[in-house]
C-alpha cells in the first residue's frame, strides 16, 4: 500500500501549475492579455510573411524544371510546431471520473449465481449513492520500438489496482503486434474494453459467470493481423493464470493460454461488423467458495483442475453513409461455453465433519444479446437480455451431499443515456436480475462518466 | 520430413504477408481531398484507399475492422494531422501491425505540417467545445494549401518509389500547372464574394473564408462540435437581422435542421458545400469541389 503514497503527492504537483495561473490578480490578467495580444500580432504577422516566402518559392518552384519537387515549405514553417522543452515528451494523460446511485430490492452482499462457481468482481455493487473507480491512464511512444499504456484503477475503498501496464513493441514486421506485461485479455468482444467504455453500467452475467466480469492476463500476447484487405486477425497470449476462473498457483512456467480469431468488414458505406471466436485453457487451485448443500448447510467447497472457456462474439453496427452523429444503432451478442473437470471437495475446513473428494465435470453455457440505439445528438436507448444455462453438472461421489444446478438464471436490462460530449455521459438504467431460485432484484441505477484529459480513441 | 513442413509453412506465411513488392504502391488517404490529391499526383502507379466518405463527420470516425485491414497492407498512410484524426488513426496504426504506416516513419505523411494553420486557440479548454489544440485542420477548403501538400506529396511518392520518381515528377509538374492556374481562375470568379458576411454551420470553412475573403460574422453551432440549440440561435437571428447577412454554409454532411431554421426567418440563403472531393455529384475531384464550392458561394450572393 505505500508504494502508492506517491501518487496524490504527484497529482498536487501536477495540479499545482494550473492552480497558481488561477491565483493571478487583474493587474496580472491584464498584462497577460496585452502579451497575448501582442503574441497574436507577431504572428499573424509572422505567418504572413512566411505566406508571401512560400508564394515565392512555389512560384521559382514551377519554373524551376530541374529540381525533384522537394518539400517547398516544411523548412520555412518552424513557427506552427509548438511542441517544445521537457514538457513536449509529456505523455497523454486522461483520467476517468465515475459514480452513482443505485436502487436495489436485494441485499447486494447476498448476490450469487446461482449454480456458477462465483469469482472475480460480480455483482450489482452497494445500495445507495457511491463513487464507481476512478481511472488514471497514461501512454506514449517510448522510442522507436516499443508504445506504453498504464491505466490505473482507483477504487472508492481508497486502493490503488493496475488494471492494464503494458508495452506494445510496434516494429515487429509481417503483420505481427506483440504486446506484454498487464492487459485485458483479446477474447471476446467486450473484453478489451474499459468498463466506462459499455454501454451498461454492469457486465453481462455470462462475463460475470464465466470469468468473473473480464479476463486480465499478466503475460504476452502475439497478434498477426493478415495482409488481407478483409479485417483478420489471429492473437495467441500466455499468462500466469492467476485470474478466475484460474487461481495463483505459485508455479513456473505458463498459466493460461487464450487463442482468438478476428473478422470484419464494411457492407456498403453505412454498414460495420466484426466477429470472433476465442477460447481460454486455464487451471485452477483450491478455487475455495460457500454453497448450500442438500441439507441446507452452508458449505465450503473447493475445486482443482482445468477450466476451459470458449467464446463466440459478434457485433454490428449501422450509422446512415457512415455517419453516427445523428443516428446510428449497434447490435451485440456473445455466447459463451465452459467446461471444468478435476478434484471437487465438500466441506474443505472440516466445519460439517464430512469432508469428501470427488471428481467433477461441468459443461455449462450461457449468453447475452443487447442493442444501442441513438435515435437522436446525444441521446441512447439501449435493451439487453441475459441467461444462463446451468448445464450438465457431474459431482461424482460429491452428489450425496449436493444437487446439480437446474436453475436458469436471467435478467432484462433497459437503458436510456444522454451524452453532451465526447467526454462527458449520464446514464439511467432499469433492470430486472433473476440470478437465484425465486429471488428478483429489480435495480435502478444512475451513472455518470466523466473524460478529462487527453482525447481518447475511439474503439470499434 | 518435419523440417520441410516447416519450411513450406514458412514460404507460405511469407508470400501471404506480403513478400515481394507490389506493383503499385497502397495508399490509405484518411479523407476524400487527400485519396484525389493522390491519385493526381500518383496515377496508375498508385492504389488508393479513402478511409472516410465526404458524408462522413471526419470528427467522428471508429478504429473499424475494415480500416484496421487496410491500413495492414498500406505502403503509405495519408492524414490531415492537426488533431483531425486524433479519435482513431493512432488506434488503426497500432492495431494493424503495419511498422511502416507509424507516425515518423516515410510511411507516414501529416498534410497540416506543410500549410500554415489558422484559428490556433488562445486558450485550450474543453468548455470552450470540441476545439483543436493544434488550429483548425479544415485546411482543404482553401485550393492554395492543396497546392502547398502536393509538392511534398509527390516528393514523399518518389522517395516510397524511387524507380517511378521521374513519373512523380512529371505528374506533379503538371497538376501544379494547372491547379496555379484553376486558382486564378476561381479567384476571379470569386472576386465578387469579397467582403461578403456569411454565417456558417461548424467552424469548418476558416480557409475558405480566408481565402475568397468573406467575413464569418457568427457560427450555428455555440462551441465548435455541439450541436446548434435554440437559445444560440435565436442570438445568431438577432446578430443575422443587425447586420446584412447574405448566406448561411453548411458541409454536405451536417444536418439541415438549424440552417434551414435560420435561413427562413432571416431570409438568406442556404449554401450547402461540398466540403471534400465527392460532397456532391459536381465535386468529382479536386477541380470540381472548387469549381462547385465558387460556384454556389456565387449562387449565395443572388
Amino acid at each position: 500500500m505505500s508504494k502508492f503514497i506517491w501518487l496524490p503527492g504527484a497529482l498536487a504537483l501536477a495540479m499545482s501549475v494550473p492552480f497558481s495561473a488561477w491565483a493571478a490578480t487583474d493587474a496580472d490578467l491584464a498584462e497577460i492579455r496585452e502579451q497575448i495580444r501582442q503574441l497574436k500580432e507577431s504572428y499573424e504577422a509572422r505567418i504572413q510573411a512566411l505566406e508571401q516566402r512560400l508564394k515565392d518559392a512555389e512560384t521559382a518552384k514551377t519554373k524551376d524544371a530541374a529540381t525533384t519537387p522537394a518539400p517547398p515549405v516544411a523548412a520555412a514553417l518552424p513557427a506552427t510546431s509548438s511542441a517544445s522543452g521537457i514538457a513536449a515528451f509529456n505523455p497523454a494523460i486522461s483520467a476517468v471520473l465515475q459514480g452513482r446511485y443505485a436502487n436495489l430490492s436485494q441485499d447486494p452482499s447476498k448476490f450469487t449465481i446461482g449454480g456458477f462457481a462465483p469469482g472475480g468482481d460480480i455483482g450489482p455493487g452497494r445500495r445507495g449513492f457511491s463513487l464507481s473507480e476512478s481511472e488514471l491512464a497514461i501512454s506514449a511512444s517510448v522510442d522507436h520500438l516499443f508504445a506504453g499504456n498504464l491505466i490505473v484503477s482507483l477504487t472508492p475503498e481508497n486502493t490503488v489496482s493496475v488494471e492494464e501496464a503494458y508495452g506494445i513493441y510496434t516494429a515487429a514486421p509481417y503483420g505481427m503486434v506483440p504486446k506484454f506485461g498487464r492487459f485485458f485479455s483479446g477474447l471476446g468482444y467486450m473484453n478489451e474494453q474499459h468498463q466506462h467504455a459499455w454501454d451498461f453500467i454492469d457486465a453481462p452475467l455470462a462475463y460475470q459467470a464465466f470469468l468473473g466480469s473480464q479476463y486480465t492476463n499478466d503475460g504476452l500476447q502475439l497478434k498477426w493481423v493478415a495482409p488481407t484487405d478483409q479485417f483478420l486477425e489471429l492473437g495467441a497470449e500466455v499468462g500466469n493464470g492467476d485470474n478466475f476462473p484460474g487461481s495463483m498457483r505459485n508455479k513456473n512456467g505458463v498459466g493460461s493460454g487464450v487463442i482468438y480469431a478476428h473478422t470484419g468488414d464494411d457492407i456498403g458505406a453505412s454498414h460495420s461488423w466484426r466477429a470472433g471466436l476465442s477460447y481460454l485453457q486455464t487451471r485452477a487451485q483450491d478455487r475455495q467458495y460457500s454453497q448450500f448443500d442438500r441439507a441446507g448447510n452452508n458449505a465450503q467447497v473447493g475445486f482443482n483442475g482445468t477450466s476451459h472457456v470458449a467464446i463466440a462474439d459478434f457485433v454490428w453496427k449501422y450509422a446512415p453513409n457512415g455517419n453516427p452523429l445523428y443516428t446510428n444503432f449497434k447490435v451485440q451478442g456473445e455466447y459463451f461455453w465452459r467446461r471444468e473437470n478435476g478434484d471437487f471437495i465438500y466441506d474443505v475446513d472440516g466445519a460439517l465433519g464430512l469432508t469428501n473428494t470427488s471428481a467433477y465435470t461441468s459443461r455449462q453455457s450461457g449468453w447475452y444479446l443487447q442493442g444501442v440505439y441513438q435515435f437522436m445528438p446525444y441521446w441512447r436507448v439501449g435493451a439487453r437480455y441475459d441467461r444462463l444455462d446451468p448445464g450438465h453438472v457431474d459431482y461424482g461421489t460429491n452428489a450425496a451431499f449436493l444437487d446439480a444446478p437446474a436453475f436458469h438464471p436471467e435478467r432484462s436490462t433497459l437503458m436510456v443515456d444522454y451524452t453532451p460530449s465526447e467526454f462527458s455521459r449520464i446514464r439511467l438504467q432499469w433492470g430486472q436480475s433473476k440470478t437465484q431460485v425465486g429471488v428478483t432484484d429489480n435495480q435502478l441505477f444512475l451513472q455518470y462518466i466523466l473524460t478529462l484529459g487527453a482525447h481518447g480513441a475511439h474503439k470499434f | 520430413m518435419r523440417s520441410s513442413h516447416l519450411q513450406w509453412l514458412l514460404a507460405a506465411l511469407l508470400a501471404l504477408s506480403g513478400g515481394p513488392a507490389a506493383a503499385a504502391l497502397n495508399v490509405f488517404a484518411t479523407v476524400p481531398e487527400w485519396g484525389a490529391l493522390t491519385e493526381e499526383l500518383g496515377g496508375d502507379k498508385v492504389k488508393v484507399y479513402t478511409a472516410t466518405n465526404p458524408l462522413q463527420d471526419p470528427h467522428h470516425v471508429e478504429a473499424k475492422p475494415s480500416l484496421i485491414g487496410r491500413a495492414r497492407g498500406a505502403d503509405l498512410v495519408v492524414a490531415t494531422g492537426a488533431e483531425l484524426e486524433i479519435g482513431w488513426l493512432p488506434l488503426v496504426t497500432q492495431q494493424a501491425g503495419n511498422p511502416k504506416v507509424q507516425a515518423g516513419k516515410p510511411g507516414y505523411f501529416e498534410a497540416a505540417s506543410f500549410v500554415p494553420i489558422l484559428d490556433k486557440p488562445s486558450r485550450l479548454d474543453r468548455s470552450e467545445g470540441d476545439v483543436h489544440a493544434a488550429g483548425d485542420p479544415h485546411i482543404q477548403t482553401d485550393p492554395r494549401n492543396i497546392a502547398r501538400v502536393a509538392g511534398p506529396l509527390s516528393a514523399r511518392l518518389a522517395e516510397l518509389d524511387p524507380e517511378n520518381a521521374a513519373y512523380y515528377q512529371t505528374r506533379y509538374k503538371a497538376f501544379a500547372e494547372r491547379w496555379n492556374a484553376a486558382i486564378a481562375r476561381w479567384e476571379k470568379e470569386g472576386a465578387p464574394l469579397k467582403g461578403v458576411a456569411i454565417v456558417v454551420q461548424h467552424k469548418g470553412f476558416t480557409y475558405l473564408i480566408a481565402w475568397l475573403g468573406m467575413k464569418e460574422v457568427a457560427a450555428l453551432e455555440p462551441k465548435p462540435g455541439v450541436e446548434p440549440t435554440t437559445a444560440h440561435l435565436s442570438e445568431v437571428l438577432a446578430t443575422v437581422q443587425r447586420q446584412p447577412v447574405k448566406m448561411v454554409l453548411r458541409a454536405a454532411y451536417q444536418s439541415d435542421r438549424a440552417s434551414q431554421w435560420i435561413a427562413e426567418r432571416a431570409k438568406i440563403n442556404v449554401v450547402v458545400l461540398p466540403f471534400t472531393v465527392g460532397g456532391d455529384d459536381a465535386a468529382k475531384d479536386l477541380f470540381g469541389l472548387f469549381d462547385d464550392t465558387v460556384q454556389r458561394l456565387l449562387k449565395g450572393l443572388q
